[in-house]
Parts: C-alpha cells; structure tokens; sequence
C-alpha cells in the first residue's frame, strides 16, 4: 500500500457520508438516536440481547471466563495434586473419577491441564503486553513525530517481519535461554512489528483529524495532544489486535514448550503436556487430545471475540 | 521496467542486509555470553583462561563494531560462518536441508491452496445458506487448531488406527501425505479467508450483475469472472503464506521425524547454535524476498490495471488522453496472516 493511500480517510460509507447529509437527515437522525436512548433498554441488558442473537460469540466469552477463573483459582474446580498421583491408576482413560484420564505416573490429567492454565494463560498475556505496549510506544511516536521517526520506526517494522515470527521467537530464545518467561518475551518481541504498524496507521488518521488540530491550536502542549487526544482515539484496532494477538500467542507458547523450550517436565503446561503424551499415542489417546482439545477451544474463543470487537468497533467509527 | 527492477533487487538485497543485521543484534548484541551458552552449562571446569582463548579465537574479544564488520565481510565473500554443534559450515548445513524441506512444504502448499480455494468457492458458490455458513465456519477452526496436535491426530488416525501413511521418516511420496495436511492446514484457512472475503465482495461488482444478464452461466461467472478478479489479492500474501509454511515445518518436522530445514532449526536452538540459526533466519527472509519479487513484477501483467509506478509516463500519456487508469483492486489488511 503506498503512502497517500494509507493517509487518505477511510472512505465514507452510505451512513459515514456527512458532507452528503441534508440538516433534514442530521435532524432525523439526532431525533432517532435520541429516542432510542429514552426508550433504549440499559447497557448490560443490551449487551445480553446482543450476546443472545450471537450464541457462537456466548460460548466463547463464557469459555474464555472460565479458562481465566481456571488460570486464577485452579482450585474451585478441581481438588487433586497435578504433580502427585498413585502409579496403580497409571494411563486409565476419561472416567468419572478422572475426567480427562490419567497420565503414565497416575496423576490426574484435568487437574494437570487446570493446574496448566495459569502458566499457558501468564505466559500468553505476558507476550502481548510486551508486544503491545513495545509495539504502541514504537507506533505512537512513529505516527505522532513523523518524518525520520517514522521512516525508521517503519523500515525496521518491515524487515522485522520478512522473517516468520516463530524463526524471530526461535532466534530470540537462542540467546535468553530456555524456560516460560524467556519464551513469553520472545513471543512477545516477535509481535512487536505488526502492533506498531496498526498503531501508526491508526495515529496518522486521527492526527490528520479537525479536533487534534483544534487541541493544538488552542495551546495544549503535545504530550497532552498525545496523551489525551490522539492515544484514546487511536486504541481501538490495537485493543482488537490485542485479542487475537492472545490467541495467537497462546498457540506460540505450547508451540515453543512443545518443542521443549518452556516449562521444564514435572511442571504442567498445555504445549508440554501434548508432548508427554505423544509417546504415549498409540494406546492412550486422552493423553494429547484433552490438553489439544483445550488449546484448539481456548484460541478459537479469543479470536471469535477479537472479531466481534472488531465488527463493533468498525460500526460505533 | 529494467529500471524498476533494478530499483526493486536493489531494495530486496537492502532488506536482506537489514534482516542481517537484526539477527545479529538478536543474537550478538542481546544480553548473554555466547562464549558460555557455546560451551554450555555443564561445562563448569573450563578456566577462565581457555575461556579467554575461546573468545579470542572466535573473535568475541573485540569490539561489537568491529565484529559486525567481520562478520559482514565473510558474508559478502559466501562465508556464512561454521555450525557450532557439528563443526560444518552453515551454507553445508542449511543448503542439504533445503531439498527435503521443499517437498513438504510445495506439497503443502499445493493442498493449501487446493482445499483453502474449494472452500471459499463451495462457500459462495452454494445455494444451502447453512452449506455457506458451515463451511466459512472451517477456516476460523483451521487457523485455531495448534499445528503439532493436528499432527499427532493424523498419526494417530491414518497411522495407528487405519495404517495407510507412515508415521515417521521419509521413505517415498506416502510419507509426504501426512506431513503435507499438517502444513496445510493453517496455511489454507488462511488462503479460504482471505480468498471468500474477496469473491463475496467482488460478486457484489455491478460486472457480474452484466455477466448474469447476458446470461452466463453461475459456473463461468464464478470460475472465470469473479474467481480470477478475486485471486489477485490474496496473490499479494504469497510471501507471508511461504513464511507460514517455512516456520510450520519446525514443528511439523519434529514430530514427523524429517530431515529439513526445520529439524536444522530445532536442533540448532537445542544447541543453541548461533550460527546456524542466523543463516536459518537469512534463508527465511531470503525467501520472502524473492517470493515478494516476484509477485510484484508478475502482478501488473496478472492485472493491468495495476500501473507501476518506476512507468509514470504511461500514465501521464493516459491521463493526458483522458482514460483514467482505474483503481487497484482492494488491497489485503496489513498483518492479516499474522
């Protein structure tokens, strides 16, 4: 995309097109929004009708709460040791006593995966508020200051994503080492190109904007231009970015302690214990479909969600 | 057009450049010895002073200005540095894992675009309302699902529970198949995404209305009128896809038990071989590159309307004449691969 393109306005559609709207329509429309709002249902009720009309979009907000309350207080659901188990029970599947089955040492399986979440869950949102908060900092200041900034900010964005982010993650665990937090930093670092772009595109539209323009002229000094007027108005595509950035760093991190850079045996951890099971594969299915099964749910709700902020976000514009 | 190449290898070979040096800064700059994570952990026993002909002899003992210049030098001569694990050099060891890497990964790229296409098409081109809305149901699942578990179901399934396809190795094409599904399936969510994105809106163009009434046929509008028009963007990811495939293969390679450019990568960030990871970085970057050349200089005869911009006297002789060139297609979001 060349670079007028990106600074032209988004093209007004049928109802974005206010220089086209007669003060008849504007008077219309001031009354219509204004009647909806005194007969209009309260917010909460309107966000149940909204959620009731979209089932799929339900599901997943309520799998995403659940998995979150997991990750905080493993405990209420469940009450076995994930790390110790008795060997008489080793390898049974899915029961009743042991709803995801039992591991080769006897311990239980859901309790390992419900014990897992916490770190699966840290590490992913660990990675994207490195990547968002880096990446935010880097477009800001690219889109804010322009001219060499820019220029910059932006080249190193572009070759930074020539290289295929897991490659990029994989490099940067070279050099920290192995464990969880050192694969959440790389996950994170490796995002930060795509973050920082969404956000100077996003600034540069609301800089060029009439109300940025009247705060500066009025006197405010430009931090107070950034901080105040241009960062709120911009935040919306990155927030919807962030949502599908925690599914996808979700599946980075098992991806990478799959492959045995994170979580250290005894530990649980999703992508680990997928791995565990794989020699267990021919005669103990449970063993890498649960934690899979979970994994594969987790990242479908957060990117079903990240897509209904993004609808939404596009419409309230 | 010689000069808009010209212009165009030039900036490629200005990325590469810069891909290089940020994966030296990554593995060079960062905080860690390279010296230490070389030798490893258990290697307690090592005096301070071997440790200091160590580092010498790799050159480490000066300054990072000065090894960057080096550094540089050997590349531009073909010297890519030597693998610290085996001791081979890094273009030995990349260049044979090249081959076996390709296979899987054209394979894959074959069904990707194969299946990722029949979908978006089926999804469009369908009656059912809820046969269209079943299938764009595919491709969010198919980007969710976490490659190296999609990979152990195969196994488990076409492996152990009916055995068809090998499990591990890489004796003939019936151990591709497994191997190449894996790959593909991220990689043809992505491409049915995109791709059904794109024909419902070009479907909306006033031309496929002309074609309907002129009474064409619901197969030929699709196939030849909408189909062709809407391909065009999804073209310009081609790059992003190879990478998707590229840095698949790390996992899928693991699990398949393959020789390839992904197991090299493993293998080398097991070892922390820094060297090798550097030149797996290169090559990858080298491919994306040359994907994104060529896809730019065979876009404008894909689609004439797309005016380069190295030929603006074409255009001015055109808006001297009063035709004006008509806009480029819609162009894909930024990031929508990652």
């Amino acid at each position: 995309m060349s670079e007028t393109t990106r600074l032209a306005p988004p093209s007004a559609g049928p109802e974005g097109d206010v220089f086209g709207a007669t003060a008849a329509d504007r008077f219309d429309d001031a009354v219509a929004s204004r009647r909806g709002e005194v007969r209009g249902r309260s917010r909460p009720a309107r966000i149940i009708a909204f959620l009731v009309h979209r089932p799929f979009l339900l599901l997943a907000a309520l799998w995403i709460l659940v998995v979150l309350v997991a990750a905080v207080a493993p405990g209420l659901f469940h009450t076995q040791d994930p790390l110790g188990g008795d060997p008489i029970d080793k390898l049974q599947g899915p029961s009743a006593a042991h709803w995801f089955g039992t591991d080769q040492l006897g311990r239980d399986l859901f309790a390992r995966v419900l014990h897992g979440t916490a770190l699966t869950l840290g590490a992913a949102l660990l990675a994207v508020v490195i990547g968002l908060v880096v990446g935010s900092i880097l477009g800001l200041l690219a889109g804010f200051v322009g001219s060499w900034v820019d220029t910059v900010v932006m080249r190193i964005a572009d070759v930074l994503l020539a290289i295929p982010s897991l490659l990029l993650s994989l490099a940067l665990i070279t050099v920290l080492g192995f464990g969880t937090v050192h694969v959440a930093i790389a996950v994170g670092l490796a995002s930060i190109a795509t973050v920082s772009r969404i956000m100077r595109s996003e600034v540069v539209r609301v800089r060029s904007s009439v109300y940025v323009e009247a705060a500066a002229a009025s006197g405010n000094r430009w931090w107070r231009v950034l901080l105040v007027h241009v960062l709120p108005n911009s935040g919306g595509p990155v927030l919807v970015l962030a949502a599908l950035e925690f599914g996808t760093a979700i599946l980075a991190v098992s991806s990478l302690s799959f492959l045995g850079y994170g979580a250290q045996p005894p530990t649980p951890e999703w992508g680990s214990l997928v791995s565990t099971g794989r020699d267990f594969l021919r005669n103990a299915w449970w063993l890498t479909t649960a934690p899979g099964v979970v994994i594969a749910l987790t990242v479908l709700s957060a990117n079903r969600v990240s897509r209904a902020l993004d609808t939404e976000g596009r419409r309230s514009r | 057009m010689t000069r808009y190449l010209g212009f165009r290898l030039l900036q490629a070979v200005g990325v590469l450049w810069a891909a290089w040096t940020v994966s030296f800064l990554i593995l060079y700059v960062l905080p860690g010895d390279p010296v230490k994570i070389l030798i490893g952990p258990d290697a307690s026993d090592v005096s301070p002073a071997q440790l200091a002909k160590l580092r010498h002899q790799l050159g480490l003992d000066q300054p990072l200005i000065v090894q960057y210049v080096h550094q540089l030098g050997h590349l531009l001569q073909g010297n890519f540095g030597v693998s610290i694990g085996t001791g081979r050099p890094v273009i030995d060891v990349v260049g044979e894992a090249v081959g076996p890497t390709v296979q899987i990964a054209a394979a894959g790229l074959v069904l990707a675009v194969v299946f990722g296409g029949g979908v978006a098409l089926l999804a469009t081109v369908t009656r059912f309302r809820w046969l269209g809305q079943l299938l764009l149901g595919l491709p969010p699942l198919g980007v969710s699902i976490p490659g190296f578990w999609f990979a152990l179901l195969l196994i488990q399934w076409f492996s152990f529970g009916l055995p068809i396809f090998p499990a591990i190795g890489d004796q003939g094409a019936s151990s591709l198949v497994l191997p190449a599904i894996t790959l593909a399936l991220p990689t043809g969510a992505t491409i049915a995404q995109l791709l059904s994105k794109s024909l419902v809106s070009t479907l909306r163009e006033p031309y496929i209305d002309t074609a309907w009434a002129k009474g064409a046929s619901g197969g030929r509008i699709h196939l030849r009128h909408a189909l062709r028009n809407a391909a065009l963007p999804a073209l310009t990811v081609t790059g992003l896809i190879v990478g998707q495939l590229l840095s698949g293969t790390v996992v899928t390679e693991t699990i398949f038990s393959r020789p390839g450019l992904g197991r090299v990568t493993a293998t080398a960030v097991q070892q922390q071989d820094i060297p090798v990871v550097q030149g797996v970085v290169l090559f990858a970057a080298a491919v994306f590159v040359v994907v994104n050349l060529i896809v730019d200089v065979i876009y404008p005869l894909l689609d004439p309307r797309i005016v380069i911009v190295g030929s603006r006297r074409r255009l001015r002789r055109r808006l001297e004449t009063g035709i004006e060139p008509e806009a480029a297609p819609e162009t894909v979001p930024e990031g929508a691969l990652r």
